[in-house]
C-alpha cells in the first residue's frame, strides 16, 4: 500500500441525532472518528444500539449525518454514491425475484449503463467468481440462502465499486455456510481488491475476516477501542485454530466488556453479541 | 401439476358448474309455481311459465334459428357479430383504461399530494352511475366528428381504470425498502427505480386489479350501448328483450354471447398474468 494514499472512508467527528429536540430523541451516533484505507477489512461490531448500523448508512448516503464530516474517495457521499462507488449487501439477499441470477448481477451494470455483450461477459466472470457459474440462468427463488447471497456479493462487486459495505450479511445463515461464506468473501475481496466495512454481532466472525476491527458501544452510540487483528493475509480454515485468532477474540470480547461490565456482574457476554 | 392437467381439471370443473346450473333452472320450472307466488304480500316467488322461464334447451336450440321469422342467418351467427363489436370495444377500453389506472398511480406514487388531492375524486368517480353518464358523454360526443364506438370505449374504460389505479397504487407503495435502499446506494434515478424495481415487483398486485377491469370493461360496454344505441351485444340484449312475449327464449342468446365476451376478455388477462408470472416463485401465482 502507498503510504500516502488517501483514505477510502474519512469520517470526522460524525454525528447522528433522530428526533432531535423531542421527547424520544436518540443519539445514534455522538462524535465518531472513522478512517479506513484503500484495502482495509474493518468490522464494525457492537451491541444493538451502537450506531454501527447507522454509521454504515451514513458511508452509503442512506443517510444524512446531522454534524460531522464525511469524506468517500475525496468526495461527498452523496457524489460517491452517483458515480457508483459503492457495492451493498445487506442481511437479506433482496434479489430481484422476475431476473434471473446473471440479470440480478447485470442490475448495477444496467444502471451505469453498459452494454449488453460487456454486462453478460462480466456478470458470468462474477458468478464464477463466487462459484455458482451453473447457475446463471435459474431464478433467485431456486437457490439456497448461502447461494442467494454469494449472488448478493456477485452483484456488489460487479460494477468494481472502491467500497463494498456489507451489514450482518451471513447473519441469516447457519454457522457452517456462514463460515464457508467467510472464507469465500475473503478470497472473493483479495481477488477484486475491494476495501471492506462489515457490520456483524459475531466477534469470531469480525476478527477471522478483519484487518482491524472497530469496537462501538450505545447509548450514545460511538466508538470505543480500534484492534487491529493481523492474522496472515492468506488466513484460511485452519486460522481459526490460531493462537493469535484465540487471543483477538479475547481482546475484542474484553474491549466489548469493559464499557459495559458495570451493567453485567456476571461477566457473561452482553446481549446482542454473539460469542460463537 | 403441469399446465395442460390444470387447464383441462378447470375446464371440466366450469362444465360441471354450467349442468349444475341449468338443473336447478330445470328443477325450480318442474317445481315452482306456474304464476308465482307472495310472501308477506310481497310478490318475490318467480313464475316458472315458458314465457318467464324458457327451458334451457330451448335458449340452446334457439341459437340455431333466425334472428327473426324469413332470415336465413342462424341467430348465433348474428350475436357473434355484435359480440365482436363489443369485444374489441371493451378491449379499447380496458388497455385505455389500464393505461389511464396506472399512469395515475405512478403520478400519486411520485407525488404524495397528488395522492392526497387525487384520490378522493378517483374515488367519486365510481359512484356516479354509468347510465346517467353514457347519454351525456354521447351528447358532448355529438360535437366531435367522432365515430360513436370511441364514447362507448371511453365509457368502458372510465369503468375499468378504476381498480388498476387502486392496485397499482398499492403495488407501487408495497416495495421492499431493501430493495430500494439497493437501488439508491446505486445512484439510481426515480424513474429509473419505477421501471426497474417497483413495476416489476407490483405485477402480482396489479393482475387482479387487471381481471376486475376486464369484467368491468365489458359492463361498460354493454351498458353504454343500451343508452347511445350502438350497435354490440348489449344494443341486442335490448332488442330481443323486447320480444320476449312471443320469444322468450331469444335474449338469453345475448345473454349467452355477453357471458362468453366477460369470459374471453378476462381470459386473456389471465394469458398475460401466466405470460408475466412464469418465472416468478411458486407461491406468488395463483
Amino acid at each position: 500500500m502507498v503510504e500516502n494514499a488517501p483514505d477510502v472512508v474519512a469520517v470526522d467527528a460524525a454525528t447522528m441525532v433522530f428526533n432531535e429536540g423531542k421527547a424520544n430523541q436518540v443519539d445514534a451516533l455522538v462524535d465518531v472518528d472513522l478512517h479506513v484505507a484503500a484495502g482495509d477489512f474493518v468490522s464494525l461490531i457492537g451491541p444493538s444500539g451502537c450506531g454501527k448500523s447507522t454509521l454504515l448508512r451514513l458511508i452509503a448516503h442512506l443517510l444524512e449525518p446531522t454534524g460531522g464530516e464525511l469524506a468517500v474517495n475525496g468526495k461527498t457521499p452523496d457524489q460517491a454514491r452517483r458515480e457508483g462507488d459503492y457495492g451493498m449487501v445487506f442481511q437479506q439477499p433482496g434479489l430481484f425475484d422476475w431476473r434471473t441470477v446473471q440479470k440480478n448481477v447485470e442490475l448495477p451494470l444496467e444502471i451505469e449503463g453498459w452494454d449488453r455483450r460487456r454486462r453478460a461477459e462480466r456478470a458470468k466472470e462474477m458468478l464464477d467468481l463466487v462459484r455458482l457459474d451453473d447457475f446463471y440462468d435459474h431464478m433467485p427463488w431456486q437457490l439456497s440462502g448461502g447461494m442467494q447471497q454469494r449472488v448478493a456479493i456477485a452483484r456488489a462487486l460487479a460494477a468494481q465499486p472502491s467500497l463494498l459495505l456489507m451489514d450482518e450479511p451471513f447473519g441469516a445463515l447457519d454457522e457452517m455456510t456462514r463460515e464457508h461464506m467467510q472464507a469465500e468473501l475473503l478470497r472473493i475481496c483479495a481477488a477484486e481488491r475491494t476495501t471492506v466495512i462489515f457490520v456483524t454481532h459475531s466477534i469470531p466472525e469480525a476478527v477471522y475476516l478483519s484487518s482491524r476491527v472497530v469496537v462501538m458501544s450505545p447509548r450514545p452510540g460511538r466508538i470505543t477501542d480500534e484492534i487491529a487483528v493481523g492474522l496472515c493475509a492468506d488466513r484460511n480454515e485452519d486460522s481459526r485454530e490460531d493462537d493469535v485468532f484465540f487471543k483477538r477474540i479475547t481482546e475484542v470480547r474484553e474491549a466489548l466488556r469493559a464499557h459495559h461490565g458495570d451493567q453485567q456482574p456476571d461477566g457473561g457476554p452482553r446481549r446482542g453479541i454473539e460469542d460463537r | 401439476m403441469s399446465l395442460a392437467w390444470r387447464a383441462a381439471r378447470r375446464t371440466l370443473l366450469f362444465l360441471v358448474a354450467l349442468v349444475l346450473v341449468a338443473s336447478m333452472w330445470e328443477l325450480y320450472k318442474l317445481l315452482g309455481p306456474e304464476d308465482g307466488g307472495e310472501v308477506f304480500g310481497w310478490r318475490i316467488i318467480p313464475k316458472t311459465n315458458d314465457r318467464a322461464m324458457p327451458h334451457t334447451w330451448e335458449m340452446v336450440s334457439r341459437l340455431t334459428e333466425p334472428e327473426v321469422r324469413g332470415r336465413d342467418q342462424p341467430i348465433w351467427q348474428a350475436v357473434l357479430g355484435y359480440g365482436w363489436y363489443t369485444f374489441r370495444m371493451a378491449l379499447v377500453g380496458l388497455v385505455v383504461g389500464a393505461a389511464f389506472g396506472m399512469s395515475l398511480a405512478v403520478l400519486m406514487t411520485r407525488w404524495r399530494v397528488v395522492e392526497r388531492g387525487l384520490l378522493p375524486y378517483v374515488i367519486a368517480s365510481q359512484a356516479i352511475p354509468l347510465i346517467a353518464l353514457a347519454p351525456q358523454v354521447a351528447a358532448l360526443g355529438g360535437n366531435w366528428d367522432l365515430p360513436k364506438w370511441v364514447w362507448v370505449s371511453t365509457l368502458s374504460a372510465f369503468l375499468a381504470f378504476f381498480p388498476v389505479s387502486v392496485a397499482t397504487l398499492r403495488g407501487l407503495s408495497a416495495t421492499p425498502p431493501i430493495a430500494l435502499e439497493l437501488m439508491e446506494s446505486y445512484g439510481a434515478s426515480w424513474w429509473r427505480t419505477l421501471i426497474t424495481l417497483r413495476f416489476p415487483a407490483a405485477v402480482p398486485t396489479i393482475v387482479p386489479g387487471l381481471k376486475l377491469a376486464a369484467t368491468g370493461a365489458v359492463i361498460g360496454v354493454i351498458v353504454s350501448e343500451i343508452s347511445t344505441g350502438v350497435r354490440g351485444v348489449g344494443f341486442a340484449a335490448l332488442t330481443y328483450g323486447q320480444r320476449a312475449t312471443s320469444d322468450p327464449a331469444q335474449v338469453y342468446t345475448a345473454v349467452f354471447g355477453a357471458a362468453a365476451l366477460g369470459l374471453i376478455l378476462f381470459g386473456l388477462v389471465v394469458g398475460l398474468e401466466m405470460l408475466l408470472m412464469r418465472r416468478r416463485p411458486p407461491e406468488a401465482t395463483h
